[in-house]
């Protein structure tokens, strides 16, 4: 991790038509090869903040930039700027017309430009790497959950982004394949990719942060190293959120 | 057996008469649902537009050309149209815009139907990977829209194919017309040609018909 700060995101506002705000002044500032975990409740705006900084949302108030780059919705550029920031969802949303590697090429090829040979040796590798390269020629419906998944990652790495973002890319997965997914991201990490990721999965959060923030009702509420956020969150809220994930036993049993 | 009922079909030139008749029936259909493809691929994709006004107009077309039977709209072009404004439409014509017409509409929903039906997530995980509206039209959202149209555009054609024995009405001779035709001047000699005739007609539209309907089959399988 650098001291670059290669996303920026400041005093965002985002609000749906004739809703309260979504997002109520967010800023944050994503360094170069950096982790950045955002947790929170459901509803608490961490996707939009995360779709917003892909420019699939408008946002109503403040800034994104990608390398000083600003990032708006319909802003001229952004397909350019698109290519860059690489973004896996929640449910894959693979082409279900196009094969596996026709999936990984097609945007290499048609929007960057790149030969034929030069995406599909690409995405061999990069398939390879999560150990689908078998899979190469089916069709995303005759894949696992998991194995979709993994694919959607590929396809998005295809692009060579400087950014991922991750939004709960291993909510609708079943447990047992919940694992081999973030084990991509955590390679992925572990390579100096910069990424943010939305997620449920606190372990995972916990391995794979460089610093976590959490999020509650359209704010940062709290911003620390995993370590600190997890054994000794020092805002109630927060300490009050972990406490949903821990079981305590309260039952007698015998 | 002299006037068993089978031979009505081969006693004079009967039975070219009655493909001479498919013949008319057939290049009406193909000729319509050619032009209906074509102008229904364009009301389809003209009622994705978010314009109100467009948004009517697409509306009150599709829903006037619905509730009208075709027989009434035959008439109403055929008869209508060319008195009040005194134009002179042949019934060949008029057969031609009347099922051009309602497949356009038909066909429209269709394609409304089909681009609609593909999840937004589509556009988004196009958009994510940099591609512009243009790209993600063309390789992403239209070969999926294709794939979806080809089963229930595939039986628009077989519906239009039926529905053109209604041209008789206003004086076209198409197949089933033919055979009436065939059964009428054959009364005193094969007074039980009439089931012949029309067996040989239903025939004669299971072959077109068919053909189509697994070729519709063929190409869903292979879309699983």
């Amino acid at each position: 991790m650098s001291n670059e700060i290669q996303l920026s995101v400041k005093d965002l506002v985002k609000s749906y038509e004739g809703t309260s705000e979504v997002l109520n002044g967010v800023s944050l500032d994503v360094h170069k090869g950096e982790v950045v975990v955002i947790l929170g409740p459901s509803g608490c705006g961490k996707s939009t903040l995360l779709r917003c900084m892909n420019g699939l949302e408008a946002y109503q108030g403040g800034s994104i930039t990608l390398n000083g780059e600003l990032v708006t919705k319909d802003g001229k550029n952004m397909t350019a700027l698109r290519q860059k920031i690489g973004m896996v969802f929640q449910s894959y949303d693979l082409f279900p017309h196009l094969t596996i590697e026709e999936n990984v090429t097609l945007a290499p090829i048609r929007v960057q430009k790149r030969s034929k040979e030069e995406a599909s040796k690409e995405a061999r590798e990069l398939l390879e790497r999560v150990g689908l390269l078998d899979k190469k020629d089916v069709y995303p419906r005759q894949l696992s959950g998991g194995q979709k998944q993994r694919v959607a990652i590929v396809r998005a790495l295809a692009m060579h982004p400087e950014v991922m973002l991750f939004d709960e890319v291993t909510a609708a997965l079943d447990p047992e394949m919940v694992r081999e997914v973030l084990d991509v991201m955590l390679g992925l990490a572990e390579q100096g990719m910069t990424m943010v990721i939305v997620t449920h999965e606190m372990n995972f959060a916990r391995a794979a942060a460089d610093r976590v923030v959490f999020i509650d009702q359209g704010t940062i509420v709290e911003e620390a190293s995993p370590d600190e956020f997890f054994d000794h969150p020092k805002t109630d809220r927060a300490a009050r959120f972990l406490k949903t994930f821990t079981f305590e036993s309260k039952r007698t049993k015998g | 057996m002299p006037d068993s009922g089978i031979s009505i079909l081969f006693t004079g030139s009967n039975f070219w008469r009655l493909l001479q008749g498919l013949w008319v029936t057939i290049q009406i259909s193909l000729i319509s649902v050619g032009l209906s493809f074509v102008f229904g691929t364009l009301f389809g994709l003209l009622m994705t537009v978010k314009n109100r006004v467009v948004k009517a107009f697409c509306w009150l077309y599709l829903n006037f050309i619905r509730i009208m039977p075709q027989l009434v709209l035959l008439f109403l072009v055929y008869f209508g149209v060319t008195r009040q404004w005194r134009i002179n439409l042949s019934a060949w014509t008029s057969a031609i815009l009347v099922f051009t017409l309602w497949g356009t509409a038909e066909m429209g929903d269709l394609v409304r139907g089909a681009l609609t039906s593909i999840p937004v997530h589509q556009y988004e995980s196009a958009a994510a990977l940099g591609m512009d509206r243009k790209q993600t039209f063309r390789y992403v959202i239209l070969p999926q829209t294709i794939r979806r149209l080809i089963a229930p555009s595939i039986n628009l054609i077989t519906r239009m194919i039926k529905t053109t024995s209604l041209v008789e009405i206003i004086g076209m001779v198409e197949v089933l017309k033919t055979g009436q035709q065939i059964i009428d001047a054959n009364r005193m000699k094969f007074p039980t040609g009439a089931l012949w005739v029309y067996g040989a007609v239903f025939l004669l539209y299971f072959l077109v018909c068919w053909p189509i309907s697994s070729l519709a089959r063929k190409l869903e399988e292979k879309r699983r």
